[in-house]
């Protein structure tokens, strides 16, 4: 029931704002939804805290504590992107960038978007799964180019064809999968791709199968987390892109496929009773994380900057899940939660900071505390949390992933640590003169809405300095629940 | 082992004609003909469909077959026909440098796929398995195509046929996947056809044309 509430919410938004989405209420119906999708999304997690782990629907939807979080997560950066975008996308409008159709595409599919990713978090079925990704690239591949300028139509055109492929070919793991099962469950109509009776049977499934199966499904989805070397299509999208579509590719979409990588790593651990699984993911995990750093130097547009940023942290999340064990687990999923709630909230400001001086180029941008102090701290503590400085809760998942590391990989930690100072210098350096200084810009012509950057980085304080008891449990049980 | 039929036999043939349909898109400059030989990809996919179910008295595999033959034969190739008709690039030449080579390129990512496949085809309980080479062939050849042409619309039919290639994996090996996911994967791929036709219109309007070597302004600086 609460499923029904959590998917039909968005589908309902989605389809109401194809119709009213040119009106001027059109954002406050698309904060309404989001809304009501969030607390729709609170009554399932009660419902799981209370009962436990459940299925419905002829077992075609299954919620765990580690799916749970995630749709909690997913729905909350939901509604305060919506509470952003409402501003944002004002001013954007009357600097004559968009139309009232486009406004109306725009919101329609932010909610379709949502959908699919609720959508691919709540399915037990893998093939669900990967219908819910392809979904949510096509409903986002459009807002990529919303503004339809040169770039933009060149970084949806990019993104379209590199995740097209990249989820063919986890479309093919898919199947691979279905091959090794089919064997053990049978065929149409027995479940064979359902994720708990896959997860049931993992120790008979056939290694062979199995492994290669999980190759294509790690590259396939893979590419939507960014991974390197398919990361591509991501700093060209996040740049092109509207600001809130930034933030959602950036906070949510890496995580929802992520999520399904780690689905699919679980049975693989299961069937190939060996460490492989999880050396590939490291592999993918630390080559991301030093590549994106290192990258990180040579930027010059704010949002490719930040965009990096977020392929370094999906590296260093996927290492982290790599290693596995209910340390390293937790660690992980602590920094998707802070990760992708600190990368919304920079966005948001990174977002108000381009509007206030009219490029994202970070040459341009100054004296942000002058014009718009709040602006300034926003994007300055969004920093300095992304940085993984104390007391917020980057530190505490990324201290955590380090000391796993120095136990575990020895060897690792060096790269980690010189790939973790190179970000810092790079982001840092950036960072300090686009916030100091004096500027000449006007204030924005509505006013912004920065609440949804101050509560999203209240929440990852707190999570640094303490993470309440019933929530730790709850990471807890996810991560055992990798296992690994 | 179970015996050889008539129908695995031809099933066996009509992948070879995939394959070598496969190396026919690779070479063909022409968008028309490109088009016309998807459709006829389309149609040795609905026929060895077809007769995998008559085979292994499968009624899903029926319907995925009639999905198949409405939309990869019918709607699809319409929807681009009228695209091409409307974009006026029916008879678009596509200059293609080195077809020996990439020919020769093609031929080891098929020896290729049959390495990757051998570990599957080893295990094969049904001599159709035995083809999931053939399809991983096709998949990467398609993925050839879309590397190595420089045209929105050519880019496309390689999409199209990775997708033709994935739809063989899943018939020959496993039957097919179940049928409601399949509805889902038709709907995805309808609805990808329908963006990347707006997606033609939005470059042509930006860019004069439908080439993508414009499409390179955004690099790391």
């Amino acid at each position: 029931m609460e499923i029904l509430l959590v998917l039909g919410f968005p589908l309902l938004g989605a389809a109401l704002l194809a119709m009213v989405g040119a009106k001027r209420y059109a954002a406050e119906v698309s904060v309404a939804t989001s809304l009501a999708t969030l607390l729709a999304a609170a009554l399932l997690v009660l419902r799981i805290i209370r009962h436990g782990p459940m299925t419905a629907w002829n077992e075609e939807f299954f919620i765990d504590p580690f799916n749970v979080f995630l749709v909690a997560l997913t729905a909350l950066v939901g509604f305060t992107t919506a509470v952003f975008s409402r501003p944002y996308m004002r001013i954007e409008a009357s600097h004559g960038r968009l139309t009232p159709g486009r406004l109306r595409l725009y919101h329609s599919m932010y909610q379709l978007f949502m959908a699919a990713m609720l959508l691919a978090l709540t399915t037990n079925n893998m093939g669900f799964m990967w219908v819910a990704m392809e979904m949510a690239t096509l409903s986002t591949v459009l807002l990529v180019s919303l503004y339809r300028t040169r770039g933009s139509i060149e970084a949806a055109w990019k993104y379209f064809i590199l995740c097209g492929v990249g989820i063919a070919l986890a479309l093919f793991g898919t199947a691979l999968l279905y091959t090794a099962a089919e064997d053990l469950l049978g065929g149409e109509g027995m479940g064979a791709l359902l994720w708990t009776h896959l997860n049931a049977v993992k120790g008979q499934l056939e290694p062979r199968v199995m492994g290669m199966a999980f190759v294509f499904l790690l590259v396939g989805y893979g590419t939507k987390v960014g991974l390197a070397p398919l990361h591509n299509w991501l700093p060209d999208a996040h740049a092109e892109g509207p600001t809130p579509v930034s933030a959602v590719l950036s906070g949510l979409l890496l995580n929802v496929a992520l999520y399904a990588v780690i689905r699919c790593k679980i049975l693989a651990d299961g069937a190939l009773h060996s460490t492989l699984p999880g050396h590939m993911l490291m592999g993918f995990g630390l080559l991301s994380t030093v590549l994106a750093s290192f990258f990180l130097w040579r930027q010059r547009d704010i949002k490719r900057l930040f965009a990096y940023s977020s392929i370094e942290h999906m590296g260093i999340i996927t290492f982290a899940f790599g290693m596995g064990g209910p340390i390293a687990n937790f660690a992980a999923l602590l920094h998707m939660t802070m990760h992708s709630l600190t990368k919304s909230a920079i966005f948001f400001a990174a977002g108000h900071a381009t509007q206030l001086s009219g490029t994202q180029r970070m040459d341009k941008i100054r004296g942000l505390l002058t014009i718009h102090p709040s602006v300034g701290w926003g994007l300055m503590l969004g920093g300095l949390a992304i940085l993984g400085m104390p007391p917020f809760g980057v530190f505490t998942s990324e201290y955590l992933i380090l000391i796993t590391a120095m136990r575990d990989h020895p060897w690792a930690t060096p790269v980690l640590l010189v790939a973790l100072a190179v970000a810092f210098g790079a982001i840092f350096s950036r960072l300090q003169p686009m916030v100091y200084g004096d500027t000449d810009d006007k204030p924005l012509p509505h006013s912004p809405a920065l609440v949804p950057v101050f509560i999203h980085l209240g929440i990852v304080l707190m999570m640094g300095v303490y993470i309440p008891p019933a929530l730790a449990e709850w990471y807890r049980l996810a991560a055992q629940l990798i296992g690994g | 082992m179970p015996p050889v039929n008539m129908a695995t036999q031809v099933v066996q043939m009509l992948a070879g004609a995939l394959l070598l349909i496969s190396f026919a898109m690779l070479a063909e400059r022409r968008s028309r003909r490109l088009l016309i030989l998807l459709v006829w990809q389309g149609v040795v996919l609905v026929t060895s469909t077809v007769l995998v179910a008559a085979s292994a008295h499968l009624t899903h595999l029926y319907y995925s077959a009639a999905l198949t033959l409405l939309l990869k034969v019918c709607v699809l190739p319409l929807i681009l026909f009228r695209l091409m008709r409307k974009l006026g690039i029916e008879r678009d030449n596509e200059p293609l440098v080195n077809v020996p080579t990439l020919m020769l390129v093609g031929l080891c990512l098929v020896i290729f796929a049959f390495g990757l496949a051998q570990p599957v085809t080893a295990l094969a309980t049904t001599v159709l398995r035995k083809t999931l080479g053939i399809a991983i062939a096709v998949i990467l050849l398609s993925f050839l195509m879309i590397l190595a042409r420089r045209k929105a619309f050519t880019q496309v039919i390689g999409f199209l046929s990775l997708e033709n290639g994935l739809f063989f994996a899943a018939t020959t090996t496993t039957y097919g996947m179940p049928m409601v996911v399949e509805l889902g994967m038709a709907l995805d791929l309808l609805v990808a056809v329908f963006i990347f036709g707006i997606f033609f219109f939005h470059i042509r309007e930006q860019f004069d044309s439908l080439d993508l070597d414009q499409l390179e302004s955004l690099k790391e600086d």
